[in-house]
């Protein structure tokens, strides 16, 4: 078994939250190109420009995109070759955000639901652990923030609604959404599995490169057409009118009971920001 | 391209009613910040007839929890948060003689009600440009309630910082209007 220290897991959160938070990833700096070729309203255009710009100095500068620095969601792919040592996986983790988040002058987010109490450092992360071939650990930090987060649902819709009423779901949360989310947004859409499932499945589909197709040529189509039609509600940049609502939709399914068809829609801001390291 | 319009608070009732919806506009001078916590503390004060920690009159707060400031900054990065969670303290707040309001996102109808009455005005940032955004602020200044780190009350300054006119006294609301002609059925 190969072991892995968790010296070397604080080290690579810390440096992964640090990393997400200043530097937008290729998809997203390219899904803005896209976006002010075809934009047509003036001010969207103009926002548009503002937030290539936004990224430019984020990256530069060396500073948060957004001062939303969220919380940390973190996935953990464990191969189940490889043995963690030195330490409790789930405290390093806690730990690489808490210097991250402290070193990085990120925002710390975290509070206490009724008393509001900030926790002080960001912690607890938002940890998905899930096991896999081989024998190395890889780490994907997410940052969320909350303006997106607050935009998101799970609904147990009934079999008979179909993809139809899938797509009237969508579709309609998005208009509803506004812009409060931070257009031009990611519709994550988490389709089947359980309750809890499709939520985690809305937000793993999330993390899918922003222009990449989605192999399952039915979920593709499914995809084009609900980016069609929530682009054609007209919400635009930061919700003000224009032709880009979204980027992209992206879609994660799995089997469902007999019973149900639950439905999880997870929307993400354009300052998408997620990093990975393997160790 | 449509004119941009350049303000400097304190804002009189004539330059807020000169704004449209849509406009776009450069706010130069000092403002405030303030979000969920701080307004929750102003409208307490007011409850209990105390005097508040900042002047409203013709003043402008700006929703904003800042990532903390990198030695040598004024400000860490600074843009908008979502304007509904401070629409059930808003109308207090324009009834004492607030003029503007920056964020993000639509406002209540309560909030809308109160822009017309009040002759105020709501402005939307660009969020998620936070770093842009830090780069027009000039200088801040923790001004009350400091134990609220990110959600303190500054007073900063501001440079030529972009925003977008979203309701105005006349009761339009952009977020509705916007839409409308790039809405396709
Ligand atoms: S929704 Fe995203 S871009 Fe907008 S303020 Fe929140 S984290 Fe930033």
């Amino acid at each position: 078994m190969r072991e892995i220290n968790v010296s070397e897991v604080v080290q690579a959160v810390s440096r992964l939250c640090v990393d997400a938070n200043y530097n937008l990833g290729d998809d997203l700096n390219q899904a803005l190109d896209r976006a002010a070729a075809v934009e047509e309203s003036p001010t969207g255009k103009d926002i548009i420009e503002q937030l290539k710009e936004n990224a430019a100095i984020a990256k530069r500068d060396q500073v948060p995109i957004c001062q939303d620095t969220g919380l940390a969601v973190i996935f953990v792919d464990l191969g189940q070759d490889a043995r963690v040592v030195g330490g409790n996986l789930n405290e390093a983790i806690n730990e690489g955000v808490r210097q991250g988040y402290r070193d990085g002058f990120l925002r710390k987010s975290a509070c206490h639901p009724f008393t509001r109490a900030n926790t002080g450092d960001n912690t607890p992360a938002i940890i998905h652990y899930r096991l896999v071939d081989g024998d190395t650990l890889k780490i994907t930090v997410a940052p969320k923030g909350g303006g997106s987060e607050n935009m998101s649902k799970v609904v147990m819709l009934k079999p008979a609604d179909g993809v139809a009423g899938i797509k009237e779901q969508v579709v309609e949360w998005v208009r509803q959404a506004g812009g409060n989310p931070c257009p031009p947004t990611i519709v994550g859409v988490g389709i089947g599995g359980n309750f809890e499932k499709s939520a985690l499945l809305a937000k793993e589909a999330l993390l899918r490169e922003v222009g990449s197709l989605n192999p399952d040529p039915e979920l593709q189509s499914l995809e084009a057409d609900l980016l069609e039609a929530v682009n054609n509600l007209g919400v635009g940049p930061q919700g003000l009118g224009g032709r880009v609502t979204s980027f992209a939709v992206h879609v994660k399914m799995l089997p469902c009971h007999i019973a149900s068809l639950p439905l999880a829609i997870n929307i993400q801001c354009h300052a998408a920001r997620h990093k990975e390291a393997v160790l | 391209m449509e004119n941009i319009i350049r303000l400097t608070p304190p804002l009189s009732d004539e330059a807020v009613a000169s704004l449209k919806s849509g406009d776009r506009v450069l706010i130069t001078g000092t403002i405030y910040t303030g979000r969920d916590a701080a307004h929750k503390r102003l409208v307490d004060l007011l409850d209990k007839g105390e005097e508040l920690p900042i002047p409203l009159a013709g003043e402008i707060i700006y929703f904003v929890g800042p990532t903390p400031a990198k030695p040598g900054k004024a400000i860490g990065s600074a843009g908008p948060t979502t304007s509904y969670r401070m629409d059930s303290y808003s109308p207090r707040l324009l009834a004492q003689g607030l003029k503007g309001m920056i964020g993000k996102g639509g406002r209540s109808l309560e909030v809308r009600a109160a822009i017309k009455e009040h002759k105020g005005i709501y402005f939307a940032a660009t969020g998620g440009a936070g770093a842009l955004l830090a780069q027009r602020i000039k200088k801040a200044e923790v001004v009350a309630y400091e134990d609220l780190g990110p959600e303190a009350i500054r007073r900063i300054e501001v440079e030529d910082f972009p925003v977008v006119v979203i309701n105005d006294i006349h009761g339009n609301d952009l977020y509705e209007q916007g839409v409308i002609p790039y809405k396709k059925d």
